[in-house]
């Protein structure tokens, strides 16, 4: 891999830009792997990195049916923060708030992550004493966090609608500093760039049709380019989870459900930082090309269409337009959706399974792209070592059968 | 947005509706008697198809009763309204 730095980029402004070396090989799928990653979206492909940087596997594929990122890691609103209640979840959110912050230089590709702050609104007195006791919670557990009153909200926001004669008044706010946004095309990329650099294989337009297992061990996959075996698999297939599981005979706690996204027309800068409010569920930062960046919520019903459903949009404009009022002439651009892997509890499952060599890293539901470099991490420790790094120990699929459950819903709310 | 076939109010926008999730789940009817995986089974775990799914719904701003529905998770496209108890495409309860 020649690495990306000032120096390259004016030697190839020579050559007006026509030499670059393509970012990823593009290989035949082997026979057989030590390690087979299904799903390339930032969770796998940062799983296959770290796989490979940490623990020396790198005879690894990444088995993509279309194209890396084109999940809901290149579909999601990229917020990216730690400051969730419980100590499990904020403990695996906060070490990966950690490697984002080296992110870029670590694997030489700008992610463009801006630690521009992300506030989280309360409106009600309950959400008052709820907001707060999770900025003490993060406190205790390292977490930066901090209450912000009213009147400082305003100054620090000045077009957020503090007035109280808003539909649901603005009564303070959150603020995890160390919170921000990342380029979500560009941690697809980079990972499966420094994947591709220390020898894992990036096959893309490859769908995994069936798992083969004998004797309760995992042997390989059925592929729409042919068997390729394995005696070690790790799931990272988002929405798509339990058709995955459901080809090794396992039920999981999922339902898969649209979320969508929205983005304005560009503006000049007006929003410097995130500001996501449960209660009345919007959320929405700028991105540097000057577009408002806008969360809607999922759609009640179960489904795998990759689009929702108008009236969402429509509440969720409702809100943002309440917020900030001088949005509501804003004309929006493009309007998607993504679908997410929503868990009973509203986090992730990074477990070992029934089936040996088998492992599946999903439930992330609205709010896993924060997680991604985490998320690799430890998930390339749990099939290198073939059990759970202390981290996402709490995470396994066995917590629905001890009723050990990390109940983030009530208390992240909104959880992207 | 879906047009849902109330089987007692005729079609309404899916707004008047509430989801409830997959049906044909049953309780079991001794859970002291019932081993934590198959409580587990019960409680959490779901078919969840890329495809066909039996499903319920209520018409919470209608005549607020429940029915089931089949329905293509992948096209959306309403296939079969039903009352709880009632047979579901293919004559079976359970026509997933
Ligand atoms: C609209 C929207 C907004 C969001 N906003 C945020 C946010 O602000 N902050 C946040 O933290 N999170 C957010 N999320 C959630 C976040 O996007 C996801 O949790 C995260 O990106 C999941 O990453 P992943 O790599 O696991 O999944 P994906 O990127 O979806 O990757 C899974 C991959 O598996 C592939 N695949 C599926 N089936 C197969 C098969 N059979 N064979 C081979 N490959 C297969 C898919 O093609 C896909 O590329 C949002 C999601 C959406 C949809
Ligand atoms: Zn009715």
């Amino acid at each position: 891999m020649k690495k990306y730095s000032l120096f390259s980029l004016a030697r190839n402004a020579f050559s007006h830009h026509q030499n670059w070396q393509p970012a990823w090989r593009n290989p035949e799928p082997k026979p057989a792997y030590d390690v087979l990653i299904v799903g390339g979206g930032g969770h796998g492909l940062a799983t296959a990195y770290y796989l490979a940087k940490e623990h020396g596997i790198s005879n690894v594929a990444v088995l993509e049916k279309g194209w890396i990122g084109g999940g809901n890691t290149g579909r999601n609103t990229t917020i990216v923060r730690s400051n969730y209640l419980w100590d499990e979840a904020a403990q695996l959110y906060e070490k990966s708030l950690q490697l984002w912050e080296g992110l870029s230089q670590d694997i030489n590709y700008n992610v463009m992550f801006s630690q521009r702050g992300v506030f989280n609104l309360a409106h009600t007195l309950q959400d008052v004493r709820d907001v707060q006791r999770r900025v003490h919670a993060n406190l205790l557990n390292g977490v930066d966090s901090e209450w912000v009153p009213v009147d400082r909200l305003k100054q620090m926001i000045p077009i957020l609608n503090v007035s109280s004669d808003a539909r649901y008044p603005v009564l303070g706010a959150s603020l995890q500093r160390r919170g921000g946004v990342a380029r979500h095309d560009a941690v697809a990329w980079g990972f499966a760039r420094a994947a591709d650099a220390r020898g894992v294989d990036i096959i893309q337009n490859c769908e995994v049709t069936g798992i083969r297992r004998e004797g309760g061990q995992v042997v390989g996959v059925d592929t729409t380019r042919g068997a390729i075996s394995a005696r070690k698999i790790g799931v990272v297939t988002a929405g798509n989870s339990s058709v995955l599981a459901a080809m090794a005979d396992l039920r999981f706690p999922i339902d898969s459900h649209p979320l969508q996204a929205l983005v304005s027309e560009p503006l000049k800068p007006i929003l410097d930082t995130v500001v996501m409010s449960n209660a009345v569920h919007g959320y929405v930062s700028q991105s540097d090309k000057g577009e408002l960046v806008i969360g809607a919520g999922i759609d009640a019903y179960t489904g795998y269409g990759q689009r929702g459903s108008p009236h969402i949009i429509e509440g969720n404009l409702a809100a943002i337009k309440e917020l900030f009022p001088m949005f509501s002439r804003v004309r929006m651009l493009r309007q998607w959706g993504g679908i997410v892997d929503t868990c009973p509890d509203a986090c992730p499952i990074i477990s070992k399974t029934p089936v040996s060599g088998l492992y599946f890293n999903c439930g992330w539901g609205t709010g896993g792209f924060k997680a991604t470099p985490g998320s690799g991490w430890v998930f390339a420790h749990t099939i290198a070592r073939d059990q759970p790094h202390s981290l996402n120990a709490p995470f396994s699929l066995e917590r629905f059968v001890t009723g050990h459950l990390i109940d983030e819903h009530g208390a992240a709310g909104v959880a992207h | 947005m879906l047009q849902i076939d109330c089987p007692w109010c005729g079609p309404r926008d899916e707004t008047e509706f509430s989801y409830g999730g997959e049906a044909h789940i049953v309780r079991p009817s001794d859970p002291d008697a019932t081993s934590d995986e198959a409580w587990a089974d019960y409680l959490f775990m779901r078919t969840n198809p890329r495809g066909r799914h039996a499903e319920q719904w209520c018409h919470a701003h209608g005549c607020r009763r429940w029915f089931n529905v089949v329905r293509d998770t992948v096209s959306y496209r309403i296939e079969a309204v039903y009352r709880i108890g009632g047979q579901g495409p293919g004559g079976s309860h359970d026509p997933a």
